[in-house]
């Protein structure tokens, strides 16, 4: 994938062309979420890149096989974060500066 | 603005020097930016200790976001133990965003080594029953990341009542997680398992995909609960079936193949269910052909279940029809061009080979053209599957395609191909000169790379070969001839012209082309191998044995013989020099032995010593060995006077008694390998003999970089009034062992103590069988007092 490379460790009974797969579809949704990925897009929002897989991948197994609903769930939990932060962010900077 | 720091002033309000913290994206800037890694140590350094102080004051506020600079400067590998603590108040925090970056902490920072992982218990357990679907998505996936047994028995029950909800968002996960409880407390089994068959009604295909994932392992786990739900089998065929035959929803489809994952699940756990099963197996025939034939192959999806299917057809009991069609799929992938493709398919047949020859036998052209792949693993497996193809009927056809592949292959492989085809020569071979003419091969082009007792089985083998002698010792001369630096080869050159020089000169021979040779050019080889720097020790042992050999079956007079052993009376290397000194003695002072000492050397049997039954019987008197000195030469599976030293039987798996130094026979345990390879425990010393002031003496290395050998060295002593002379000392071995003797270090045992006489033995134990040794040793000859 360009300049990326991804690794995937699997057990001796596993289906190797469906790893290859996995790890196509994991690109995909990192591809679609960021908007044609690249190394830098993974570097600076690792966190996001977890929760991605988190929603793709669950102990292990594919949890999920259609990638729309993978993307939704994202989707909705990053509108859940903004929401909690845009209540939030008037308080934060009082209390940056030291004043109650 | 980061990186500036507030100072302010105040008398009535607490004081709070804060400086405001990086963001996690300026850190991670800060960070790439270093040119060195010390530069980069000192960002973060400085960093982690500002989140310290952080973590340390109780911001709330911006924990989360020094927990994700923490989190990333901990993905470098440096230390981040320091916020395994703050991961849990970010869960217990109320805020969606706390608890995301909290539970991404807790997955990378806790694990069940610590013990503060389970403090996340309480929270798991709220954010599961009370929290909102994300939330409760959060719990489960850090549950199933991260989740000890401990947890998952605590928490077991709220995930069983997850797997009720309505939303599938959350089920899904909740069956998964329970996957994963299961595999840390197999008990919770029996909580899992009910739920199981009513979930495989659900339509929405991550719930039918964690459910089939469940139910695998539950079924991996136990053989009530494979029974239980063999009766799914039909539901599941169906399941499969609607998937393959109704119109792909884009939604769920790669490449026009639907879902793929699922249908891979699917016939897994068919697989499973249809092992060993006959009932089971006959329901999924007709489906499995459906697969196998429909399924489109153009992109790497399709042949992703294609794979799996004929995996699965190969482990139920399926009809002949269909192991057939799935070994030729396998064979067309062969064929692709994609080498992932390719190798899974390579692996596949090697576990096929064995069960079902004949068809892999099929795709032999195709298989031997994999040899030429450029990728190592690609190559190495198609070597072993092309050894694992040899029969009979295409042993020659086959060993050309090795033998000119040997020519080419990497340097690593060469080993494994030579032993290979050896391997395969010895047990097809068609006749004996097509299998002298193989090794010979192997050794003039991999002579480097061939196991130690390829040597020996040549000799043997030649040996053996009567009507080939002349044939033999041509060939390996002409090989010798042109290039004398693969050992293997030289020595067993050497060793044939010094037994059959005289077939070398006279006149011709049929099967080969008339070669005219002259003993001066035959001695002038030999003495090119002995003076050679390429030659090792061993090499040049043969061939000064072969040039004295030669002395007698040579016409001309012996003067460059004499003249060479001469010489090497002073050789640095104590090994030649001794024989040399030997073969000088032998022209000068016993000339007339020569030729009875020189002659022909009788078939060597490299199995057990048959021929002593009565030796072994009889447990009178014991009598030093008559035989006439034994030549210095070794032979790994040289055994000449079948002297019992070593037992042979190695099935009574009794205790052994402990050693007695009579010579009635008492056995002891010598070498006792386990499976699992040992460290080489050291062998204490023996006395195996000890007789009127003689005795011998066992002493045992094994050399740790060769675990399956064992040098022995025998120590004769003599404590009587009277030299002991014409003391031989030989040992026999059981099939499975290789014996190689050195030189004794004398053929004479001085008296009162006298420097003692050592001899040394090789055994090479590959198969690492244990073996006893019976010290039954005999020795038949009278000494002879005072001489």
């Amino acid at each position: 994938y360009a300049s990326l490379y991804f690794c995937c460790a699997i057990e001796d009974q596993d289906n190797e062309l469906i790893t290859l797969e996995i790890i196509h579809r994991y690109v995909e949704l990192l591809d679609k979420y960021f908007g044609s990925v690249c190394e830098l897009d993974i570097i600076f929002n690792f966190e996001k890149a977890y929760f991605i897989l988190d929603e793709f991948l669950l102990g292990g197994e594919v949890q999920e096989t259609s990638k729309k609903n993978v993307l939704k769930a994202i989707e909705q939990a990053d509108l859940l974060q903004e929401d909690a932060k845009e209540a939030e962010t008037p308080r934060s900077v009082l209390e940056e500066i030291g004043l109650t | 603005m980061p990186g500036q720091r507030v100072f302010l002033h105040s008398r009535t309000l607490p004081v709070r020097m804060v400086a405001p913290s990086l963001k996690l994206q300026d850190l991670i800037e800060e960070i790439r930016g270093a040119k060195t890694q010390a530069q980069e140590r000192e960002v973060i350094q400085k960093e982690c200790a500002h989140i310290r102080a952080s973590f340390r004051d109780g911001d709330p506020v911006h924990r989360h976001r020094q927990l994700a600079k923490l989190l990333y400067v901990h993905m470098l590998g440096y230390p981040a133990h320091f916020g395994q603590m703050e991961c849990l108040k970010l869960i217990a925090s109320s805020r969606f965003t706390d608890k995301r970056v909290g539970y991404l902490g807790a997955m990378l920072l806790l694990d069940e080594r610590h013990d503060a992982h389970l403090l996340i218990t309480n929270s798991i357990k709220n954010d599961l029953s009370q929290g909102i679907q994300p939330v409760q998505g959060l719990a489960l996936c850090t549950l199933s990341t991260m989740g000890s047994a401990e947890m998952c028995r605590d928490l077991a029950p709220e995930v069983e009542k997850l797997l009720l909800q309505p939303s599938p968002y959350v089920r899904k996960k909740a069956i998964l997680t329970a996957v994963h409880m299961i595999r840390k407390v197999p008990e919770l089994s029996s909580v899992f398992l009910p739920p199981c068959v009513h979930l495989l009604h659900e339509r929405h295909h991550g719930i039918l995909l964690g459910t089939i994932t469940l139910i695998t392992e539950l079924c991996e786990r136990s053989p009530a609960a494979l029974k239980h739900f063999r009766k799914v089998v039909p539901q599941l065929v169906q399941i499969l079936r609607t998937l393959v035959t109704t119109g792909y929803s884009t939604e769920h489809s790669i490449s026009g193949v639907s879902d793929p994952f699922l249908q891979v699940q699917i016939l897994r756990l068919l697989r499973i269910l249809g092992r060993n099963h006959e009932e089971s197996s006959e329901t999924m025939n007709d489906l499995l052909a459906q697969v196998a034939t429909n399924t489109d192959t153009s992109r790497n999806a399709g042949n992703a279940v294609l794979f799996e299917t004929v995996l699965t057809i190969m482990d139920i009991h399926s009809a002949a029809g269909l192991r057939v069609l799935a070994v030729n799929i396998l064979g067309r992938f062969l064929l692709n061009s994609d080498r992932n493709i390719r190798y899974v398919a390579l692996t596949s047949l090697l576990r096929l080979v064995q069960s079902d020859h004949s068809a892999v036998q099929r795709h032999r052209p195709t298989v031997v053209d994999c040899l030429q792949e450029t990728d190592a693993s690609l190559s190495r497996r198609a070597l072993e599957l092309s050894l694992a193809l040899v029969n009979s009927s295409n042993v020659r056809a086959m060993m050309q395609e090795l033998q000119a592949f040997l020519e080419s292959c990497p340097p690593d492989l060469r080993a494994d191909c030579a032993s290979g085809i050896l391997l395969a020569a010895e047990r097809f071979a068609p006749t004996k000169r097509w299998h002298i003419d193989t090794i010979l091969h192997v050794l003039t082009t991999a002579g480097t790379h061939v196991r130690d007792d390829a040597v020996a089985n040549l000799t043997q083998l030649i040996g053996g070969a009567q009507e080939l002698h002349a044939y033999s010792v041509r060939r390996l001369y002409n090989a010798l001839a042109e290039d004398i630096s693969q050992q293997p080869l030289v020595q067993v050159a050497a060793w044939c012209i010094g037994e059959y020089g005289d077939l070398l000169l006279e006149g011709n021979c049929e099967e080969i082309e008339p070669l005219q040779v002259d003993e001066e050019e035959v001695l002038a080889l030999l003495e090119k191998v002995l003076q050679s720097h390429m030659s090792l020790p061993a090499t040049r042992g043969y061939a000064l044995t072969a040039l004295m050999k030669l002395s007698t079956r040579l016409q001309g007079d012996n003067n460059r013989i004499r003249q060479v052993v001469s010489i090497y009376r002073s050789c640095l290397d104590v090994e030649l020099q001794q024989r040399a000194v030997e073969y000088d003695t032998l022209f000068r002072k016993y000339d007339h032995m020569r030729a009875a000492i020189l002659e022909k050397m009788p078939l060597v049997e490299r199995d057990g010593p048959q021929a002593d039954e009565e030796a072994k019987q009889s447990k009178e008197a014991a009598q030093l060995s008559e035989a006439a000195p034994a030549p210095t030469e070794s032979q790994a599976s040289q055994l000449l006077d079948l002297l019992d030293l070593l037992d042979r039987a190695s099935g009574d798996a009794q205790h052994p008694p402990p050693l007695d130094p009579s010579p009635g026979g008492a056995l002891v345990y010598l070498l006792d390998l386990p499976c699992a390879p040992p460290p080489p425990a050291p062998i204490p010393d023996l006395k195996v003999f000890e007789r009127e002031g003689v005795q011998l003496n066992l002493s045992f290395i094994r050399p740790p970089e060769n675990p399956a050998l064992l040098l022995i060295t025998i120590t004769a002593t003599n404590s009587s009034e009277g030299d002991v002379t014409n003391f031989i000392c030989q040992a026999a071995v059981p099939k499975s062992l290789q014996l190689q003797l050195q030189a004794p270090s004398g053929n004479t045992v001085p008296a009162r103590g006298g420097l003692p006489i050592t001899q040394l033995f090789r055994i090479l134990n590959p198969n690492k069988v244990s073996f006893r040794s019976s010290p039954k040793a005999r020795p038949r000859d009278s000494r002879s007092h005072g001489c």
